[in-house]
């Protein structure tokens, strides 16, 4: 025997243990957002976590894995039940594959006028959709869910993402450590969207806990009626259990048209093609950003843009647009 | 000639918190004056300033996507019904 600890014995994960796709959550990679660099001071670098590299394609792959494996945990999943959720889309996408993938039915109450794209994942998946009417918004959806939940209470698992806190402690179990680490302990401001608030929120209180200095960032839509996928206005909408709005030093709202050109933006010279989401973050990173003439940003990216080439985003207007503009 | 006109949750402070209000016009464009004589804010929350419909807004008459007719110039008849609808699924009023 030597005298190094069997903990710091490195070793291989056996086939076994990398076996399921839910092992791959996590552990995403940063790049630096290089197109940005002449918009701000030299001291400054704006860094973006992009979370499209997740299993199902976005950072809901985090927070939904927490909630089911929470659920295992405490049995209150377990074989006869079903998973329901309400979604705007990405959290239904990370709960259908990781149903599949476990063996467990899935059923997700959404607005239908969520992208194509979507529901053909989820089809994929084999998970069951509810559509609930898309003049409701993303809490029309939140407002059936409860009526099914409710006709039949014993048949379904609710994660329920809006009002568990097992949504933000996955982000305080992996997003902020892999940051923190990441950027050494470099990291001075972290910038994200509001969905369910589950990252601002987890990511925020982990680096905090870290350094008092960190400032967190949370972006919203910067009115209610508004056209970034996943995210939530908050003044005119349920405000999430878990949103502690004294947990964060600053909320910015973004214009939908600002968020849409800064994926423009991101995809023609950065070669980074992300959700509208992103975009939103992003551009309130640049704000947060122009103000510093030192300081490291990190902004989290929620998924990448191929799941949005249906939508408005892309097709409609702004092909209109270019269609007009080249006659 | 009235058609009817479906308001998203955002939009129905507009209209005194109705989902549907009637409007007069043949086109999406005369529909939209109309509205606006009504409903005073509520085309400039749907338009841009030079009359087109914003990127994210989506107009459907009985269901099709003026997008693919013939945008704020497509024809409405009597009796059809308008939907303006945020191209996602975002926060509505509690």
């Amino acid at each position: 025997m030597t005298g190094a600890s069997t903990a710091d014995r490195p070793r291989l994960a056996t086939t076994a243990e990398a076996l399921r796709i839910v092992d791959l959550i996590g552990n995403t990679p940063m790049v630096e957002l290089r197109c940005l660099r002449e918009s701000i001071a030299p001291g400054v670098t704006i860094y973006g976590k992009v979370e499209g590299f997740n299993p199902g394609g976005s950072v809901k792959a985090r927070s939904a894995w927490n909630l089911v494996r929470r659920g295992l945990e405490s049995e209150q999943l377990r074989p006869g039940k079903t998973i329901l959720e309400s979604t705007s889309g990405n959290t239904g996408i990370a709960l259908a594959m990781i149903g599949a993938a476990l063996g467990y039915p899935v059923k997700l109450v959404m607005p239908e006028n969520v992208s194509r794209e979507r529901k053909r994942v989820l089809q994929a998946y084999n998970a069951e959709t509810v559509y609930s009417s898309p003049m409701e918004g993303s809490d029309g959806a939140i407002i059936l869910c409860r009526e099914i939940l409710a006709q039949d209470p014993e048949r379904y698992f609710k994660p329920d993402q809006y009002n568990s806190e097992y949504n933000s402690e996955a982000h305080y179990l992996t997003t902020g450590p892999e940051i923190w680490k990441q950027t050494g302990g470099r990291v001075t401001h972290l910038v994200a969207t509001i969905g369910t608030s589950g990252t601002v929120m987890g990511t925020g209180r982990f680096l905090k806990e870290q350094s008092h200095d960190v400032q967190v960032v949370a972006i919203e839509p910067s009115d209610s009626f508004h056209g970034i996928e996943g995210l939530k206005h908050m003044a005119s909408s349920i405000v999430p259990g878990i949103w502690h709005p004294e947990q964060v030093d600053r909320v910015v709202g973004v214009d939908t048209e600002d968020a849409y050109d800064m994926v423009y933006n991101l995809a023609a010279k950065d070669g980074l093609l992300l959700g509208q989401s992103s975009g939103a973050a992003v551009v309130g990173a640049l704000e947060v950003a122009r103000d510093l003439t030192s300081g490291v940003i990190v902004v989290i990216l929620c998924d990448f843009g191929d799941r949005y080439l249906s939508t408005n985003l892309w097709l409609g207007w702004r092909d209109r647009h270019q269609l007009a503009a080249n006659k | 000639m009235a058609a009817r006109v479906r308001i998203p949750t955002p939009l129905r402070k507009y209209t005194g918190g109705k989902d549907a209000v009637s409007a007069e016009g043949t086109t999406i464009a005369a529909i939209l004056d109309d509205l606006e004589k009504n409903c005073p804010g509520l085309r400039e929350r749907i338009c841009e300033a030079d009359g087109s419909i914003r990127r994210f807004v989506n107009l459907y008459v009985n269901g099709d996507d003026i997008r693919f007719l013939d945008n704020t110039g497509s024809p409405v008849k009597d009796g059809d019904e308008i939907s303006i609808v945020p191209a996602i699924a975002g926060g509505a009023s509690a």
